[in-house]
């Protein structure tokens, strides 16, 4: 039978030998680029097509991407778990920034925010050019609506045009589902409600959803994508390099034509250059 | 129904041709939860011999802190190994968070208090005479524990496959820890998670069937041993009545 001090022993090994097993078990990963991206950039399959080829100009770099909510993003940032944020929620970039996060906070690329909603539209808002007016009749006629709830760019955008129309949301007509885009418009089709989306994830999924878009071409919908560098970024010169040639000529084009063949139009406009939202 | 069919179809063509996509998930699924299974065996295996055969002030509390364990929630060990690796972390320094390292590490957590607890069981189980005949008849402490761990070595086997399957169909924890990061720390849980978001269901569904398939051989060898023991150890009772 063990001693006690020699279970005592026993237990206090564990741990760091937990981890050196680990170590061995896995695979090292030194010198990689983090980069934190959003759901809905991830879900349009952008990163497929972008990742090899930055990799491709730069050789002896590797980026992996680590696809949350815009509000993890900036987490993720703030702990110093990622080097370089690629996100679309303006008013907490430009905290971020501000609070010292990170810096050179540069346009990257926009798509829009729709409202979309089933095709019988019973709170009859199609082809209304306001998005908070339109919001305003559904709240009104009590339809559903799923939100996103998760403090992502769109959720944000989503509470901004609410606050527009001044209406505080509640009501069983109004659902919170806590989940990524995706999951979101499953919902909203599912429950034959509405929601605001970015349009990217919404013509990546139409042909597997009952809705349709309703709202379009408001100023206040459009969805500006912005890259950031983060302040405790572990590779720095990895996540320059990445923030450089996304803007550059090279990785701009290859936005400007995701989404053409197969949608017959792209899914973002790259925008490098212009001023930050 | 249509979506269903089609889906399903197209999942079937997808396993029938065994594509790089899916075998290359399925193979890292199987060594990061099978890596992870070995050190929660290092863990666990230990702890349930001690604690199963030892007599110790608050042994009730540590069997059931044990038991506990087996309802440990993947979110929550995600959630702590996250904080334990993050840059911000104790351990950030080592710069895992977002490997398979780390994945290998949250799934140990999960499987040790599996193999632990039911190692214990089978330890217990067996009869205390085993250790006492085998002293009786002047084996040292040392081997008569040996032959009495031995003699539950079909009930270690179980808890060491059903560690696995508690690890391996788990997703809370691997996407905390892993991030599903494309050919790095993607699995087959956390596969399925984007794949259905992003519409590819037939994808979704190919892994799914892989995943089912795996938990079945997993508890049809369980089964196998569980009904495996019960005759080992009936033909051990009748073995030892003579010498009674």
């Amino acid at each position: 039978m063990m001693s006690r001090r020699a279970r005592l022993r026993l237990g206090l090994a564990l741990l760091p030998a937990l981890m050196a097993a680990a170590c061995a078990l896995g695979e090292r990963q030194t010198g990689r680029l983090v980069i934190a991206s959003t759901t809905s950039t991830e879900d349009s399959g952008l990163f497929d097509v972008l990742i090899p080829a930055f990799e491709a100009a730069h050789p002896g770099m590797h980026a992996v991407v680590v696809a949350v909510g815009s509000g993890e993003a900036l987490e993720l940032g703030r702990q110093g778990d990622a080097d370089v944020l690629l996100v679309h929620s303006p008013a907490a970039e430009s905290a971020f920034v501000a609070e010292g996060h990170g810096y050179d906070r540069q346009p990257v690329m926009y798509n829009d925010f729709v409202i979309v909603g089933p095709r019988s539209d019973p709170a009859g808002i199609r082809g209304m050019d306001d998005a908070a007016r339109a919001l305003g009749r559904i709240a009104a006629a009590q339809e559903t609506f799923v939100s996103r709830g998760d403090q992502s760019g769109t959720h944000m955008r989503e509470l901004g045009l609410w606050r527009t129309a001044g209406i505080e949301p509640a009501g069983s007509w109004y659902r919170d589902a806590g989940q990524g885009m995706g999951e979101v418009l499953g919902i909203a089709s599912e429950s034959g409600g509405y929601t605001l989306t970015d349009r990217g994830t919404y013509l990546f999924l139409s042909e597997r959803l009952a809705l349709e878009v309703l709202v379009e071409g408001d100023p206040r919908l459009r969805n500006d994508y912005s890259v950031i560098l983060v302040t405790r970024a572990k590779n720095e010169a990895a996540a320059r390099a990445f923030h450089t040639w996304i803007r550059g000529p090279e990785a701009q084009a290859i936005i400007g034509e995701y989404g053409v063949d197969r949608f017959g139009r792209p899914l973002f406009t790259p925008n490098a250059g212009a001023t930050v939202p | 129904m249509e979506l269903f069919t089609q889906s399903l179809r197209e999942a079937a063509r997808l396993l029938f041709e065994a594509s790089p996509y899916l075998v290359e998930i399925v193979v890292r699924s199987l060594r990061v939860s099978g890596s992870a299974v070995l050190l929660g065996i290092l863990i666990g295996i230990p702890i349930g011999i001690a604690v199963g055969l030892g007599r110790f002030r608050g042994r009730q509390i540590v069997i059931a802190s044990i038991h506990t364990g087996f309802a440990l929630p993947p979110v929550v060990v995600g959630l702590f190994v996250y904080m334990l690796l993050s840059r911000s972390g104790p351990l950030g320094s080592l710069e895992l968070l977002f490997t398979p390292t780390a994945m290998i590490v949250a799934q140990a957590l999960l499987a040790a208090p599996y193999v632990a607890g039911i190692t214990l069981a089978a330890v217990q189980a067996v009869p205390p005479e085993v250790r006492l005949q085998a002293l009786a008849l002047g084996a040292s402490p040392r081997r008569a524990l040996w032959t009495h761990v031995r003699e539950a070595r079909l009930g270690i086997g179980a808890a060491v496959v059903a560690g696995f399957g508690a690890v391996i169909s788990e997703v809370g924890a691997v996407m905390m820890v892993g991030g599903n990061i494309l050919g790095e720390t993607r699995v087959m849980t956390t596969a399925i998670v984007l794949e259905t978001r992003r519409g590819n269901f037939a994808v979704a569904i190919a892994l799914g069937l892989i995943l089912l398939a795996l938990a079945f051989a997993v508890n049809l060898a369980l089964t196998r041993l569980q009904q495996g023991r019960w005759t080992a150890m009936v033909a051990a009772s009748r073995d030892r009545e003579p010498v009674r």
